[in-house]
């Protein structure tokens, strides 16, 4: 195999490479019985935004001056409950600042309802089987997970317990007496929050104590979970909605839509600038910049990163960005082949004169998008990601890609510096 | 060649004038602050049919006892509508979209999305934002003093300020609404301007070592000049995807885009005027002394 030869088989197959990446990042494949999921699909393809699928993002604050790291945890256990109950499975609940809570809902149909329901102050109750209250969240003093062996010879288990007011504790003696002697089916307290039945253990005897016990086969997650259920009863506060952003699945949809079309004909008139203005390097570097969208794309789907809208639209950008530092390079070249240089020497004199500048100018817009990343929210910080993914990965792609190919294209005998030479300066001084 | 650095008046004066229309214009007009800053309901419907501004005023007074504080049509047809309101509770934005549902016979999913923002939350967005763009500020300052020196960082720094003070002039003298979407935008273009500047500042960097003699005004216009190509370039390459992003997007994405392309063009102008003319300056200025 001639020299030539060889470069011409690299070139033809880095093409390929990257034309079958392009497609794996946005289709997906199964290779060697392993499946990468596409960035289009539907389950394990890039997670879209609520800004994107449609959805509610809800702020709630507790309405005190302050609030602790144990109430706190106790109002989003209370939020996870009954976001659980109301079929949002898929919202997420995090903790922001001191005292508020911030959800996400996707493919939420009527926000302003859920704003109510999600946020009503907690109403805690033990009925008996005919649903009369025994006592409320303001006669239970405490409710804590345990573990430990609740028979001097039982094994250790996970159990709630329960401590009382000396008001709860006249209620509960005066009931479980009462409930304890009940034929069986009928002996139990039903512990309700709002009007759901949160555990409904068995009276097997009248407790006249401070303490009581919930046993049955809990795990310490579920203990832990009753227990702050019960604790959200006896918050000292009320939940306000602060913010509320919700976007109907309509408008989400549209948004996609139009950011797509925007992506594709951004990138068609990218690639003909760069053709147009660099001819033979502008080709490569095209093709480097197809690779920085697989990669991208590719890295997005892998990381699942949450695309927002803002997001799109800085990936967007950034593919205008992403040829910069061609375009730096390039810049390099034609001056050194102004002065007479081979086209192989020139390459190699413009990577190595443009690499300082690249790196310089690149570390400072990465600066900007990790300040965005550590002090952003939500979306905010969705865009920092794709903008600082995209920074890193032009990098790659217009250093190593494109210098690989160049030097396969130089390899081929290619070395008409008029196809290199394309623009204002190398046109003027080609004369 | 066009000498930069001995013109630098003129676009210093251009941008002073620029720059004090746009400050006099924050200080006597004020920004036109979105919801996210002073708090307040933004609710976006689709109409689906032509509709008159007034009646959409008129039914969202009486549905909440208050007029809107702005009534806005949108859509590529304008059949939809932006009514931004004060901050409205559930209740409130339950009424308003009923009243403008029964008032169009529209269904549920009309109500493309809504927005509400506590007054307090809206003044933690609007410090928490400034906080961003000056700790972004001050960690580029310092990289660059790393990399070139610390006049150079001040240069740049100045070129920054410049560029954010022209944008956020423009919002204020064309009313546009601020919010936090706009400051990732400045925040953007904090990033992607200097970048302009940094490459030239390279070239400043490799030409000193090669022009040892030659005075620093001439290293640094002859620096402007080999970058000059790349400076038009790769702006227009970039505002190729914004003026893109901006014509087909939704109004989010145009709120998002219409910054970034202002941004991107003043920023490419300032590296170029204004950052690198300073750093003469300033290098003048310690040479003078040391020579005096």
């Amino acid at each position: 195999m001639t020299a030539s030869s060889k470069s011409l088989t690299k070139l033809l197959v880095a093409v390929l490479v990257i034309a079958g990446a392009l497609y794996v990042a946005f289709f997906g494949a199964t290779l060697f019985g392993r499946t990468i999921p596409g960035a289009l699909d539907k389950q394990a393809g890039i997670k879209q935004g609520l800004d994107l699928r449609g959805g509610s993002i809800i702020t709630y604050e507790a309405v005190a001056d302050t609030a602790t790291d144990a109430q706190m945890a106790t109002v989003i256990s209370m939020l996870r409950a009954r976001l659980d109950k109301l079929g949002y499975t898929e919202a997420t609940i995090t903790r922001q600042g001191i005292k508020k809570v911030r959800i996400e809902i996707p493919d939420i149909s009527n926000p302003e309802e859920a704003v109510k329901t999600i946020g009503q102050t907690a109403k805690l109750t033990f009925v008996d089987s005919s649903d009369n209250v025994i006592l409320d969240g303001v006669d239970v003093k405490d409710a804590r997970q345990q573990f430990g062996p609740l028979s001097q010879s039982g094994k250790s288990e996970n159990f709630v317990e329960l401590s009382f007011t000396p008001e709860g504790k006249a209620k509960f003696a005066e009931a479980t007496g009462r409930i304890a002697a009940l034929p069986e089916g009928k002996n139990f307290i039903a512990i309700k929050l709002d009007e759901n039945v949160q555990s409904q253990p068995r009276v097997k005897e009248k407790i006249d104590s401070d303490n009581c016990i919930i046993s049955g086969s809990f795990s310490a997650q579920s203990a832990s979970a009753l227990a702050d259920l019960i604790r959200a009863g006896q918050l000292p506060f009320a939940l306000k909605d602060v913010e509320l952003r919700s976007v109907g699945p309509t408008l989400g949809e549209r948004a996609m839509q139009t950011s797509m079309n925007a992506a594709i004909i951004g990138v068609i008139l990218i690639l003909i600038f760069m053709l147009v203005m660099y001819r033979l390097p502008g080709l490569l570097a095209d093709i480097a910049l197809v690779a920085y969208i697989a990669i991208v794309v590719g890295l997005l789907t892998m990381f699942r990163v949450n695309l927002s809208l803002p997001g799109i639209a800085g990936i967007i950008l950034s593919i205008g960005m992403a040829v910069d530092a061609n375009v730096i390079i390039f810049e390099r070249m034609k001056e050194e082949l102004a002065l007479g240089k081979t086209v192989g020497a020139s390459i190699d004199a413009g990577f190595n004169r443009a690499f300082a500048s690249v790196f310089d100018s690149n570390i400072t817009a990465l600066i900007s998008a990790a300040v965005l990343l550590y002090f952003g929210t939500g979306p905010v910080k969705g865009f920092a990601i794709t903008l600082g993914l995209g920074i890193l990965t032009s990098m790659f792609t217009a250093i190593v890609i494109t210098r690989f190919l160049l030097k396969q294209i130089v390899a081929l005998n290619i070395r008409n510096p008029k196809l290199y030479r394309a623009g204002i300066k190398g046109g003027i001084s080609n004369v | 060649m066009f000498d930069v650095i001995k013109n630098k008046w003129i676009f210093f004066n251009a941008s002073i004038i620029l720059l004090a229309i746009g400050i006099a214009s924050m200080v006597f007009l004020g920004f036109n602050q979105d919801i996210d800053f002073t708090g307040g309901t933004t609710m976006y419907i689709n109409v689906g049919a032509e509709f008159n501004n007034e009646d959409i005023i008129a039914t969202t007074t009486e549905a909440i006892g208050k007029a809107p504080s702005t009534v806005q049509k949108a859509g590529a047809s304008n059949t939809e509508v932006v009514i931004k309101t004060h901050s409205l509770d559930t209740d409130e934005r339950a009424k308003l979209f009923s009243a403008v549902q029964a008032k169009y016979n529209l269904p549920q999913e009309a109500l493309l999305s809504a927005d509400n923002v506590t007054a307090t939350v809206g003044d933690e967005l609007k410090w928490n934002s400034m906080w961003q763009v000056i700790m972004a500020t001050l960690l580029i300052l310092v990289y660059i003093t790393f990399r070139f020196e610390f006049k150079s960082g001040v240069a740049a720094v100045i070129a920054l300020l410049h560029d954010t003070i022209f944008v956020l002039g423009f919002y204020s003298l064309f009313r546009l609404p601020i919010n936090t979407t706009f400051i990732a935008a400045i925040l953007t273009i904090t990033g992607y301007s200097i970048m302009d500047t940094i490459v030239i500042y390279d070239r400043i960097r490799e030409n000193s070592r090669i022009m040892k003699k030659a005075p620093f005004s001439e290293i640094i216009n002859k620096s402007i000049w080999q970058s000059m190509t790349r400076s038009i370039y790769t702006p227009i390459s970039a505002l190729i995807t914004i003026v893109v992003l901006y014509i087909v997007g939704v109004p989010a994405v145009k709120e998002f885009a219409l910054p970034i392309g202002i941004g991107i063009i003043v920023g490419t102008y300032s590296s170029n005027f204004i950052a690198s003319p300073i750093w003469d300056i300033l290098k003048g200025y310690k040479k003078a002394k040391t020579t005096a």
